[in-house]
């Protein structure tokens, strides 16, 4: 992991649901070191802390970065506030452990939410070997299903009220992939309900699977030590931090609460 | 005379080339900030609390954003004082810096038995941790009674002949009665302040943000009170002081020194500039140049009280 602090152009804004805002910023010596699954640590004005936000594609020609967040806060409010064309300051790339995807041909890539962004880097790596499942709670939190579509792979849009693409969760879309297909390696980030699901499927048909962990987050780069996730390491419980060790984590290492 | 060498410092016996020292806990062993600056920059790098044995630390969500602030509850997640010795002071003793071990203890013995241990490596200084508000036994218990931060100092000064600086907690009555009661048992130094407890709710959840329920308050939101700190216990004792609480500018430093701190430490402020050591650096050396000081510690203790 070989990261820096800087302020870098935002070459656009978008708008792309309710709340939530989807940014290219220029950062060539960032966009050179960064891998899908890492995340990019962004100032927001008049707060104590930066927030941790996942690389949504690399664009490594360009020396571009695309990120999208949504504003749950005031802290993202803020950061929503960042017009096209102005500077944002980042610590990036960050994460020890981003997804590990050379020795993998075919993958189902999982996102649920607000974690549908880091999986397009995934699935552009995949293109027609990848299948795509995205998760929302209805139409109107929709996002990136043409840019999934562009990358070739395979595409199937859940919604928990059935308002847009088939009505269900993503593990059921999964269930129902695996009657058909038997992938390499299962990919997925979303909320930790869905992610245990998604492991528990995987085991079950005995399928590798790397999920990206979300935890409140101090330094971001592995020194402060607030970030701890539970996990195995060694046959023993270990507290890992998801800035550092991860935060992506094999499946056999998450341990989530009862 | 460069202007860098008008920030060095002589701290109880040790010698800082400025008194900017990353606080435990917030600069691990130092490696992550290396992507940053040299660690040579650093007058010292005070190191992650070490405890006798590893430890896990306590359940996460761990950190809770607060006005001007944070409250974390890490709870002393650490790989233990023989891994310390074995594999990151060798790492730390080729970065030219000063290499400060914190240290904490469950228990009286705990205290001695890293000390015992330290003392035979070549860690510059021992600073003790007697205020942690995050771990049930221990910690902040010895550090909230003069008996108990007298008794800790005791142990510890028998252990080592390295300078040893005791931390210690705002979360009392009147941190000059303690800082006095290490003094007196033979203290070289005193840091001050470690974190003040404190607490957040969600009120959608009504659980409390961390899951320790309560965790230590740092940021500039602890400054004034930090600054009011280290002034009354400068006045009250002999030995150096070290200031500390919220400190994210070099004007916070200026301030601080002039409450009475000989050096300082920065924490919080990492978190989100992790470039601070090195702006603040370049601030003081400005601040000696255009006040046409021989040294920065010129300034130390120079408040002038109404």
């Amino acid at each position: 992991m070989k990261y820096t602090q800087g302020k870098y152009l935002i070459l656009s804004k978008k708008t792309l649901a309710k709340e939530i805002y989807d940014l290219t910023i220029l950062c060539p010596d960032v966009a050179a070191a960064a891998k899908p699954g890492q995340f990019v640590n962004v100032k927001a004005d008049g707060f104590m802390l930066r927030r941790p936000i996942s690389i949504c594609s690399i664009d490594k020609n360009k020396g571009t970065l695309r990120i999208i967040f949504e504003v749950r806060g005031e802290g993202t409010k803020a950061m929503s506030q960042l017009a096209e064309g102005s500077m944002i300051d980042i610590v990036a790339p960050l994460g020890g452990r981003g997804f590990k995807l050379e020795q993998y041909e075919t993958a189902v890539i999982i996102g649920g939410g607000i974690g549908n962004p880091p999986m397009l880097a995934v699935a552009e790596k995949f293109g027609a070997n990848g299948t795509v499942i995205s998760g929302f709670r209805n139409a109107a939190a929709v996002i990136l299903q043409d840019d999934f579509k562009a990358t070739g792979a395979e595409t199937i849009l859940c919604t928990d009220d059935g308002s847009a693409g088939r009505k269900g969760f993503v593990t059921d879309a999964l269930k129902e992939v695996l009657e058909t297909k038997k992938p390499d390696i299962i990919y997925a980030c979303g909320p930790d309900v869905m992610l245990r699901r998604i492991i528990e499927i995987a085991k079950a048909n005995g399928i590798k699977c790397q999920v990206s962990l979300e935890e409140r987050m101090g330094c971001g780069v592995g020194a402060c030590l607030v970030c701890a996730c539970r996990t195995i390491r060694n046959g023993d419980e270990y507290y890992a931090h998801v800035c550092k060790d991860g935060p992506v984590f094999n499946a056999e290492e998450v341990l989530f609460d009862e | 005379m460069s202007n860098t060498n008008k920030l060095a410092v002589n701290f109880c016996g040790v010698d800082f080339k400025n008194p900017l020292i990353p606080a435990s806990g917030a600069f691990g062993y130092g490696r992550e900030f290396e992507h940053f600056y040299p660690l040579s920059t650093l007058g010292g790098i005070s190191v992650k609390g070490t405890t006798g044995t590893k430890r896990n630390g306590n359940l996460p969500p761990r950190i809770a954003e607060t006005p001007s602030g944070m409250l974390n509850s890490v709870g002393l997640q650490n790989p233990g004082v023989d891994h310390f010795i074995k594999i990151e002071l060798p790492n730390l003793k080729t970065k030219d810096t000063v290499i400060i071990a914190n240290i904490a203890g469950s228990t009286a013995d705990e205290y001695r038995e890293i000390a015992e241990k330290l003392d035979k490596t070549d860690v510059d200084m021992i600073e003790v941790n007697i205020s942690c508000p995050n771990v049930k036994a221990g910690g902040a218990a010895f550090g909230v009674t003069c008996e108990g931060a007298a008794s800790i100092t005791k142990i510890v000064r028998a252990a080592t002949s390295k300078p040893v600086m005791m931390k210690l907690s705002p979360n009392v009555t009147n941190i000059a009665e303690i800082a006095k009661a290490v003094e007196a048992e033979g203290a070289d130094a005193v840091s001050l302040i470690n974190t003040l407890l404190g607490m957040r709710i969600d009120i959608k959840t009504r659980r409390p943000i961390l899951h320790n329920n309560v965790g230590g308050l740092s940021g500039p939101a602890v400054f004034p009170v930090a600054v009011r700190m280290v002034w009354q216990v400068a006045n009250a004792v002999n030995i150096p002081v070290c200031g500390m609480g919220g400190i994210s500018r070099w004007e916070d430093v200026v301030e601080m020194m002039m409450a009475g701190a000989k050096t300082i430490q920065i924490g919080a402020a990492l978190f989100a500039n992790p470039m601070a050591p090195v702006e603040i650096i370049e601030g003081l050396e400005k601040y000696v140049s255009d006040n046409n000081l021989n040294s920065l510690q010129d300034i130390v203790g120079t408040v002038k009280p109404w």
